[in-house]
């Protein structure tokens, strides 16, 4: 099933299939999984921690080599590029971590730190590099003559992550993974660092993986969603479509655990139960079946498959509740 | 609420001395918890919510210099004597931290760990211990609680120790508990799971809880208070429900605002509090939130706002263009 975004995507995932061994066992972190992104566009992905959404980044990027399937960016199949080749395309693709301190190397210069990047892509001029990383440092809204000469520590954890926005937009690429880069973030920091990067979205011209796990923070910013569970796709659509009629029942989960600053609204009494299973040994068929209230026989046989549930909206599952 | 206050916190002051000068995390502080209620505390990182919370537990750095009152049950936390307090802590007062592994010891094992808190406060054999350890990591839903007696912390999720970290507070049937930011590391999901399992828990035992977060939606359908600090200081406190009603604080506003709404559309930017709360020790003159205050004007560079009343009952705020009522300024 191919999830189509646009006639031409930037990025498009092909039965992509990742796994780890760990003593002996095999983790199954990201298992089939299809998905596109359109030129400009912004697809949110989320799903609890472990399910492979930080690995499904890492694949993107050729950071972890893939057991099956195609990575197609620009048009070109990442999976099979090699040396220089690669390099001039990943050069294209950067990303954003979660914990913006950690990051960052605490021994380096913040402006040695934004200009390394261009250093490594062959940039030898260290005017034009001054240049390219005063601009990208005012874009991202901070005081370049205040911050190139000073370390990481000095700096608050919304500070560190203008840094690392700035680090990856530094080369001018065309598509950023933003690996839950405001998960670490308190409240006030994280509407601030999710409006700059709308704002370099547009500047920059950019198209964006964004990754949390806070459905409420992925709406926000995206365009379509695509909620995982444990390694595999479990529904894509609409980011508003998704919310207002979600299909996937582990989607309304998400959605209901959701806490609403709304002292008249009581806490739904519906989130899931326990923790998702072992990546080791996923459940057999629908991998959600465990904590799923719908679950039946079928649902521990059949593995189901993406389907379109309305126009642009795809889940996987047996019984979707639309 | 007046009958049985459990917690009244009295002008409680934690200075800290650093080589920039005195920090101080906590600014003439005043609180009460009514036996088996539940206060929220909120604010962003930094305003001195974790400072707050050790000043009660009299868990502060060592270099720090607190000064107020913390009536506990009758007795003056900050002037009780160390074994006294040490006792009070595992028994009558009880705390879950953000990271559970504050609280866990990596190379005890969970039973250890639990079997050895219920014995030193509650005369129970071994095996009465060991039951009761098994039926708390049942409560907090646990799956097969037996075999997780013999596991370690690092055998377990970020969701699952906190559980294991919420038993272990749970063990001697605290009459306070007190959650600093229990769910600020998880998921949306186990975040949602932990904080019913904390709610269940402190209807079932009467107990008495203060949650700490910077997230207005965690505190807005659990507790039957909320108090807003800011800078060290309490800014706003009211019952929830007339805070959410009517906030009057620009603060709360601002916090309120900025959160993610699940109605707005993608790509509405959000309404961000511009730049930071101020240096902690480098106090400012007037009222502390006025730099990025869309309200100031007049005295509020230039004079100190007191918590003042509202004319709702229990609704205290600092401010002196508070929102006008009716005005319903959040969206
Ligand atoms: N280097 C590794 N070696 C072995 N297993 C790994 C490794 N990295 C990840 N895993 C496992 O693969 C699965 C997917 O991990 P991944 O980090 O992609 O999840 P995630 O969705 O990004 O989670 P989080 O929200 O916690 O960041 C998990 O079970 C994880 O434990
Ligand atoms: N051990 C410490 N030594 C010095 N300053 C500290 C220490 N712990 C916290 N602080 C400072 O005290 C203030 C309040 O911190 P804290 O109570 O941890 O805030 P919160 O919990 O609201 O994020 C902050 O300015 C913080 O930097
Ligand atoms: S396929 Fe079955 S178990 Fe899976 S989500 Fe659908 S109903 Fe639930
Ligand atoms: S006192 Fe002035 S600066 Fe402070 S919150 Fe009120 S209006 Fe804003
Ligand atoms: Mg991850
Ligand atoms: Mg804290």
């Amino acid at each position: 099933m191919m999830l189509q975004a646009a006639p031409d995507p930037l990025l498009r995932v092909e039965n992509l299939v990742v796994e780890y061994a760990v003593g002996g066992k095999t983790v199954h972190a990201v298992s089939d999984v299809s998905i596109e992104i359109a030129r400009g566009e912004t697809l949110g992905l989320v799903g609890e921690s472990g399910c492979g959404k930080s690995t499904l980044g890492r694949a993107v990027l050729q950071l972890r080599p893939a057991v099956s399937g195609k990575v197609l960016f620009d048009g070109h199949d990442l999976t099979t590029m090699q040396g220089e080749a690669l390099r001039r395309m990943r050069r294209r693709v950067q990303l954003i971590f979660q914990d913006p301190i950690a990051s960052l190397n605490p021994r380096r210069r913040i402006g040695d730190i934004v200009a390394e990047p261009l250093v490594i892509s062959g940039v030898k001029d260290p005017g034009r590099r001054s240049q390219l990383v005063h601009d990208v440092l005012s874009a991202v809204g901070l005081d370049p003559a205040l911050v190139i000469g000073r370390l990481p520590h000095e700096f608050s954890g919304g500070q560190c992550q203008r840094i690392c926005i700035a680090r990856a937009l530094v080369l001018n690429p065309d598509f950023v993974i933003c690996d839950e880069p405001v998960s670490a973030l308190d409240v006030s920091i994280r509407a601030q660092i999710l409006n700059l990067l709308e704002e370099m979205k547009a500047r920059y011209g950019l198209t964006l993986l964004f990754i949390a796990h806070d459905l409420a923070v992925v709406k926000a910013v995206s365009d379509r969603v695509a909620v995982m569970y444990l390694g595999r796709l479990c529904e894509v659509g609409p980011s508003e479509q998704l919310f207002a009629r979600p299909a996937h029942p582990y989607t309304a989960l998400l959605i209901d655990a959701i806490p609403v600053p709304d002292p008249d609204i009581r806490p739904a009494e519906t989130v899931p139960v326990g923790e998702p299973p072992s990546p080791i040994a996923p459940p057999s068929g629908c991998r959600f079946r465990t904590r799923c209230p719908r679950a039946d026989a079928r649902c521990a046989n059949e593995v189901p498959e993406l389907r379109a549930v309305a126009p642009g909206q795809f889940a996987a599952c047996h019984h979707p509740l639309v | 609420m007046s009958s049985g206050v459990l917690l009244s916190v009295e002008d409680v002051v934690v200075d800290l001395p650093t080589p920039r000068g005195n920090l101080r995390a906590v600014d003439h502080v005043d609180l009460a918890v009514g036996a088996g209620r539940t206060l929220g505390i909120v604010g962003e990182s930094g305003c001195g919510k974790t400072m707050l919370s050790r000043a009660i537990l009299q868990l502060l750095p060592r270099k720090a210099r607190p000064s107020g009152r913390v009536m506990f049950d009758g007795q003056d936390l900050l002037r009780l004597p160390a074994e006294k307090l040490r006792r009070l802590r595992g028994r009558s007062l009880a705390v879950v931290f953000q990271d559970p592994m504050t609280s866990l010891n990596p190379v005890l094992t969970i039973g250890t760990q639990l079997i050895e808190t219920i014995r030193e406060h509650l005369e129970l054999d071994l095996a009465e211990a060991r039951q009761r350890g098994v039926d708390l990591l049942a409560a907090v839903g646990i799956p097969a609680p037996e075999q997780r007696l013999e596991q370690y912390p690092h055998q377990l999720s970020g969701g699952m120790r906190q559980r294991v970290a919420i038993a272990i507070a749970l063990s001697c049937e605290p009459k306070l508990l007190i959650a600093d930011e229990p769910t600020t590391a998880l998921d949306v999901t186990i975040q949602a799971q932990i904080l019913d399992l904390l709610a269940r828990e402190q209807r079932r035992r009467h107990m008495a809880m203060i949650i700490i977060t910077h997230d207005l939606g965690v505190v807005a359908g659990r507790t039957d208070e909320v108090a807003v600090m800011y800078a060290g200081r309490v800014v706003e406190r009211a019952p929830t429900s007339a805070l959410f009603k009517q906030m009057r604080m620009p603060y709360t506003e601002a916090l309120l605002a900025a959160l993610p709404k699940l109605d707005a559309a993608p790509h509405t930017p959000l309404p961000a509090i511009s730049g930071r709360p101020p240096d902690p020790t480098r106090p400012l003159k007037g009222c502390s939130f006025a730099p990025r205050c869309r309200y100031a004007a007049g005295r509020c560079n230039t004079e100190k706002p007191s918590l003042s009343r509202a004319e709702t009952p229990g609704h205290l705020y600092a401010c002196f263009h508070p929102i006008e009522t009716g005005a319903g300024a959040v969206a």
